[in-house]
């Protein structure tokens, strides 16, 4: 086995070279940015930890955060949970299943502009699912979904979830044809009802695609931003503006880039914690 | 009790709410884009904001398609839209096989150092990266450019790592031998382990693709020149153009979701497995 020394370093050259120039570069210079002052024009002024606080004076900014949490908790047990319902539905062994299987999973394939458009036309005052709600008795008045400070954040929600629905259902698919068909066996000849098998057998042996699917969606939860942009603008009154929307508005239409820079680095050591939970978790089962 | 023990083990009826349950979702996942779609079928004398709202157009006409093609530059967006996914796709499965090669298969120095490295740059989120990102690509004379829409993503740890599964499953014998035969290491990473490895490469291509073709936020920073917008730029630009005729906006939306379906329905064996093995592996 002779080969030579630098033959190693030269296959991963190309790979290194983009992440060092677009992510690790980048990523030095976020935190620098942080504690500037720079606009785009002249050049960037070190201004220490004014930014981070301004930033933690900044109504709005708390306010996005909220929000971003909020987006969090809704997001997240719903896509962690349907999911699961959605894998044991389509894994039955039924005529045409393969067809559910795919619609299921179009959502995920469709741009978030498409999805955005397709939703906002639903959510209009005359629209489908108001009047879905009407002929169910469930509203008595039109709501405006969007443009309600009450509803705007939980209607673009909504669409998160769908949209993310089909990806985490074939993850779960994935972990339901891994579970060996013997315990099912098994628990026929104990005599487990339906239930039963689902509470026992199933989700016991789901639980490392749970985790994973709860880390996933947690962090992609975190960087909301296509569906508001296209749906809400963040409106009404910043009600539905979440955390990478306000860097994406501070950097890119006031160029305040020190800055959004400085909320941006909030954002990752929030997403680090959670990733190094997920790591934790993934570290512990690697069967998964 | 007793009768709808009876019920859950009859087989037909079993199947009868199996089936109404499918479809009761599939209106919910399919239908905001079959309401779209009877949007875009009404014609101009037809009120699209009555109510109740008519499910079905009156009657159907495809004027609303022709309407905004012609103010729609849907060809030049929808080439944009395949270069930057092919590129995006073709450089990321390069770069990503090459990179795993050697953490896959080779002794060296740094190895575990690189591989971590590699792997902690998925907890780096994009959204704090695009501000310096775009410094950095203005600098470079990337904006407006297909390569500026295209770098940024041409190497993923999730890639790297898929890869070098992949070929970590391959029996090392195959490269002793070949190298026996006088094959360099380039040649073995190339005729061997390549083609042996294929269906993880088809995951890694769709997963890339499906993401380089909706993309959003990193085409909307760096570029400004309309004639370089992809699908999803194009689109949300003619949403603002057209905010008063629904019918014009419905009609866009519908035609640039067309490739990327009819792509999935070519591809959707390769795309359940693929999203299957991924979550599997990854």
């Amino acid at each position: 086995m002779k080969t030579n020394k630098l033959t190693p370093y030269l296959f991963l050259l190309p790979g290194l070279i983009i992440l060092g120039a677009f992510i690790f570069y980048p990523m030095l210079q976020a935190f620098w940015l942080s504690m500037t002052d720079y606009n785009m024009i002249a050049d960037a002024e070190f201004v220490g930890t004014t930014n981070y606080e301004n930033l933690f004076q900044d109504d709005l900014f708390w306010k996005t955060l909220t929000n971003t949490f909020i987006y969090l908790i809704g997001v997240v047990p719903a896509l962690v949970i349907i999911p699961i319902f959605l894998a044991v539905l389509v894994n039955q062994k039924l005529k045409g299943i393969g067809f559910f299987r795919s619609a299921y999973y179009i959502p995920v394939v469709t741009s978030l502009v498409v999805a955005g458009i397709a939703w906002d036309w639903v959510y209009k005052e005359n629209g489908l699912l108001n009047y879905v709600l009407d002929i169910l008795n469930i509203i008595s008045e039109p709501i405006h979904w969007l443009t309600s400070t009450q509803t705007a954040i939980f209607a673009v929600m909504v669409v998160t979830i769908w949209k993310g629905l089909g990806y985490y259902m074939i993850i779960y698919l994935a972990g339901l044809q891994s579970i060996p068909n013997d315990l099912y066996e098994a628990a026929d000849i104990d005599g487990a009802n339906w239930w039963q098998k689902v509470t026992r057998v199933t989700i016991p042996m789901l639980m490392p695609f749970v985790l994973i699917v709860t880390i996933m969606s947690s962090i992609a939860a975190m960087k909301v931003f296509e569906e508001i942009y296209i749906m809400t603008g963040g409106g009404p009154l910043h009600s539905s503006e979440t955390l990478v929307f306000y860097i994406y508005t501070e950097a890119f239409d006031r160029l305040n880039m020190g800055y959004a820079s400085a909320a941006g680095v909030v954002l990752f050591l929030i997403t680090l914690v959670l990733s190094i939970i997920n790591i934790k978790f993934m570290g512990k089962d690697n069967t998964a | 009790m007793a009768i709808s023990k009876a019920k859950a083990n009859n087989p037909i009826i079993k199947k009868f709410f199996l089936y109404m349950l499918l479809i009761v979702v599939t209106i919910f996942m399919i239908g905001p884009f079959l309401w779209l779609l009877s949007t875009a079928l009404k014609s101009g004398s037809e009120n699209i904001f009555q109510y109740p709202p008519k499910l079905l157009p009156e009657s159907p006409t495809l004027t609303n398609f022709v309407k905004v093609m012609d103010t729609f530059p849907f060809w030049r967006y929808l080439f944009n839209s395949v270069v930057v996914a092919v590129l995006t796709v073709f450089l990321n499965v390069l770069f990503c096989s090459l990179a795993a090669y050697p953490l896959a298969r080779m002794k060296f120095r740094g190895k575990n150092t690189i591989f971590i490295l590699v792997l902690s740059t998925m907890m780096i989120p994009f959204q704090l990266l695009m501000i310096p990102v775009y410094i950095i690509s203005l600098k470079l004379g990337l904006q407006n450019t297909y390569m500026g829409m295209v770098l940024p993503h041409v190497t993923t740890a999730f890639g790297v790592f898929l890869m070098r599964q992949a070929f970590l499953t391959v029996p090392k014998e195959l490269d002793e031998s070949a190298r026996m035969d006088g094959a360099n290491s380039f040649q073995i990473w190339w005729r061997i382990l390549m083609p042996l490895v294929k269906p993880s490469m088809v995951t890694l291509m769709i997963f890339t693709f499906v993401s380089a073709w909706g993309d959003f936020l990193w085409p909307l920073i760096i570029v400004n020149d309309q004639d370089m917008f992809t699908l999803p730029l194009g689109l949300n630009m003619l949403q603002g153009t057209f905010t008063s005729d629904w019918r014009l906006i419905a009609a866009g939306a519908i035609i640039s979701m067309i490739p990327i379906i009819v792509f999935f329905l070519f591809l959707q064996r390769f795309f359940i497995k693929g999203a299957m093995n991924g979550a599997i592996k990854g």
